[in-house]
């Protein structure tokens, strides 16, 4: 039967950690734990998953998990699935990098473990800056925002296109996915551990401290960041890219962004150019 | 087996018998002859191991890691440029206990840029809490390097293990080699077990944080751990002895000491012409001998000072600088009055370097001296 939210594994693998009310990431590595099961083997470079779950002895997960350096989260997956296969160990090496750590430092590993067709499933939940170290602008911070290094203007850059890269690089498969949307989110990381080589899944997971919002809200703004078109929904199979639906109701991206406090240096203009970029 | 072979081969050739279960490495001169010949034996089946073609020495000692995390044996080598870019996975490959072993040809640092071999790499990395070791010879590579998983993978020890070999003048240096054979190798080098990996009857967290109230807990069992493996290399160094034949002297080889009046401390491959020397010198009356460091961690500092003290004076040579201060096997031996800085870049140390060196002891010099 195919997993969704509602016949999801009553188990917990990630509990007791410190993360903040409303955490995104959190969410995003709780559930993909629970589809991947106990015989799942979590990797996160530093960020704030790894932050808030291994502080010693207060360790937070219920399966083998570990920390690695923050630019290494892909080369420790490729070490551990060779030598877990020589042991005869059958597991999902399953990586949980921030958007600093994939897109920014860790990308090179990343592009060396897909090179190589690496067995991975390798997850970026995408809080859209280096939350850990006090919300600085990372690669995937989007046009506009404001962080703690783009204190005034905002981010003048738009988003790395990860999935494009990522697929460029010749991996297996590619989705993005939102903690918005949880039967969606399950749904890809089932089809991702049932195939070989290199997968990559891609949530986009607020972050309440860090984008201006109510801890509350998290799930609202990850379905509207889909709805209204600014975070949209693919997947790439086959050397195929499918969209998985079309934005619901675009005229509220204005709405979207206004809502957070992070695009607080956007005026008038600005918001219109965002529909832009 | 008796052969023909270089540095590098003698390491390749110890790694086979060892048997690591996953390999991960990237190019960098002089070390690339070594994983050439790592990749031949495993593309042709004379090595049963996975090899991972990493993109950088950053991946290569992640992804040992992660291969030690899985339970099983591991091997990379490196040089210079790529020791320094995998800084960060040293201390963190030795915190987290995975007992890799890695082959470092010593070269030079840029800037500037140099191939050639001087001790600046693996030197600047005393600190990070691996075992260091250099070789003098290929024979000793070889035997180092299969006893490196012996040490390195003892309960007792658990301390990943750096084996250095001057780069060019013994990575690329043929010599005559016994090469051991397989049954000898296995008789020799117990199958790896460690609690330290990933267990899916009995999970657990790794490479976690621990803040101010247990973060010295952890360093001070790494520190004993080092200091344990003294008494693991004597062990592993008696039982080689016993299966082949050959007898090592743990962390210090001391050379004519027991009378000398003048001793030259030194580290690696120049060792062997400083004994030439030191001969020619005993036949004209100069009580000289030679001091060799083969392990600088762990550091033999009592025996080092007790072998020193009842000379009139020693020397420390060393193919490192500490800029503004000295060498860096200069200032952990302490008890040296002169520190003879030489060999960087590669250049040449000759017969009459290293005689000047006990003429200048003779004249009462000290401080550091550059060749
Ligand atoms: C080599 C290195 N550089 C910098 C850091 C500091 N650092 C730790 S976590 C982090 C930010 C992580 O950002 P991201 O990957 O987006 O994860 P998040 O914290 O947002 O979840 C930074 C910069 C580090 N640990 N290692
Ligand atoms: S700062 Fe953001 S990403 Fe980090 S734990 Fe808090 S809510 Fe989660
Ligand atoms: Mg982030």
């Amino acid at each position: 039967m195919a997993v969704s939210v509602k016949n999801l594994d009553s188990r917990e693998f990630f509990f007791g950690h410190k993360a903040c009310a409303g955490c995104g990431g959190s969410l995003a590595v709780r559930i993909a734990l629970k589809v991947l099961g106990a015989r799942a083997v979590a990797v996160l470079p530093a960020g704030c998953m790894s932050a808030v779950g291994f502080n010693f002895p207060q360790l937070a997960f219920s399966n083998n998990a570990l920390i690695t350096p923050f630019a290494a989260t892909a080369s420790v997956m490729t070490g551990i699935e060779a030598g877990l296969r020589r042991r005869g160990e059958i597991a999902h090496v399953v990586g949980f990098a921030g958007d600093g750590g994939t897109a920014d430092i860790g990308l090179q590993a990343l592009s060396g473990a897909i090179d190589r067709g690496d067995n991975l499933i390798y997850i970026c939940y995408d809080n859209e800056a280096y939350m850990n170290t006090g919300i600085q602008k990372s690669g995937l911070t989007p046009f506009g925002a404001r962080t703690t290094t783009t204190p005034i203007t905002g981010s003048v850059r738009r988003k790395k296109d990860m999935l494009a890269i990522v697929a460029a690089n010749g991996a297996e498969y590619a989705a993005s996915a939102s903690v918005g949307y949880l039967d969606d989110y399950v749904t890809k990381i089932e089809k991702a551990a049932a195939k070989p080589g290199f997968k990559y899944i891609h949530v986009i997971a607020p972050c309440p401290t860090g984008w201006g919002i109510k801890t509350n809200e998290t799930i609202e703004i990850a379905r509207e960041a889909v709805d209204v078109g600014l975070w949209r929904l693919r997947e790439y199979e086959n050397g195929q890219w499918l969209e998985n639906c079309a934005p619901s109701r675009p005229e509220d991206l204005v709405k979207h962004l206004t809502r957070q406090g992070r695009f607080s240096a956007l005026d008038t203009d600005k918001l219109e150019e965002t529909k832009n970029v | 087996m008796r052969s023909f072979i270089s540095g590098n081969d003698a390491v390749a050739a110890a790694v086979r018998l060892a048997a690591p279960e996953v390999i991960s490495a990237y190019p960098i001169t002089p070390q690339t002859t070594v994983i050439e010949r790592l990749a031949e034996y495993v593309e042709s089946g004379g090595l049963d191991a996975e090899y991972i073609h990493v993109e950088s020495e950053h991946s290569a000692m992640s992804a040992a890691m992660g291969a030690s995390l899985a339970g099983v044996r591991t091997f990379t080598a490196t040089s210079s440029q790529g020791l320094l870019y995998m800084a960060e996975l040293l201390p963190y490959a030795a915190g987290g206990r995975f007992p890799i072993v890695m082959m470092n040809a010593n070269r030079s640092l840029a800037l500037p840029w140099n191939i050639y071999g001087d001790q600046r790499d693996s030197l600047s990395q005393l600190d990070c809490g691996w075992i260091q070791a250099y070789a003098e010879n290929a024979q000793e590579a070889l035997d180092m390097t299969l006893m490196a998983y012996y040490i390195a993978e003892n309960e007792r020890v658990r301390v990943p293990f750096m084996v250095n070999l001057d780069g060019f003048h013994l990575t690329h240096t043929y010599e005559v080699v016994e090469i051991p054979s397989q049954k000898q190798a296995d008789e020799f080098l117990p199958r790896f077990e460690t609690e330290n990996k990933i267990d899916f009857d009995r999970p657990k967290n790794f490479g976690f944080s621990a803040g101010p109230d247990w973060n010295a807990q952890f360093h001070r069992e790494h520190h004993e751990a080092m200091l344990r493996s003294t008494q693991v290399i004597a062990e592993a160094e008696d039982k080689f002895a016993r299966i082949f034949g050959r007898k090592y002297s743990g962390a210090l080889d001391a050379y004519r000491c027991d009378d000398a009046e003048y001793i030259l401390v030194t580290l690696g491959c120049v060792s062997g012409i400083c004994r030439q020397v030191t001969d020619a010198l005993r036949e004209e009356g100069v009580r000289a001998g030679v001091l060799r460091i083969r392990y600088m961690r762990p550091f033999a500092l009592d025996e080092i000072r007790a072998i020193l003290a009842p000379a009139r004076a020693s020397a420390v040579l060393e193919k490192d600088i500490s800029f503004g201060n000295a060498g860096t096997v200069f200032t952990n031996v302490g008890a040296a009055a002169m520190n003879v800085i030489g060999g960087l870049g590669g250049a040449d140390i000759s017969r009459e370097h290293v005689r000047s060196i006990f003429v200048r002891l003779k004249n009462g010099e000290n401080g550091v001296i550059w060749l």
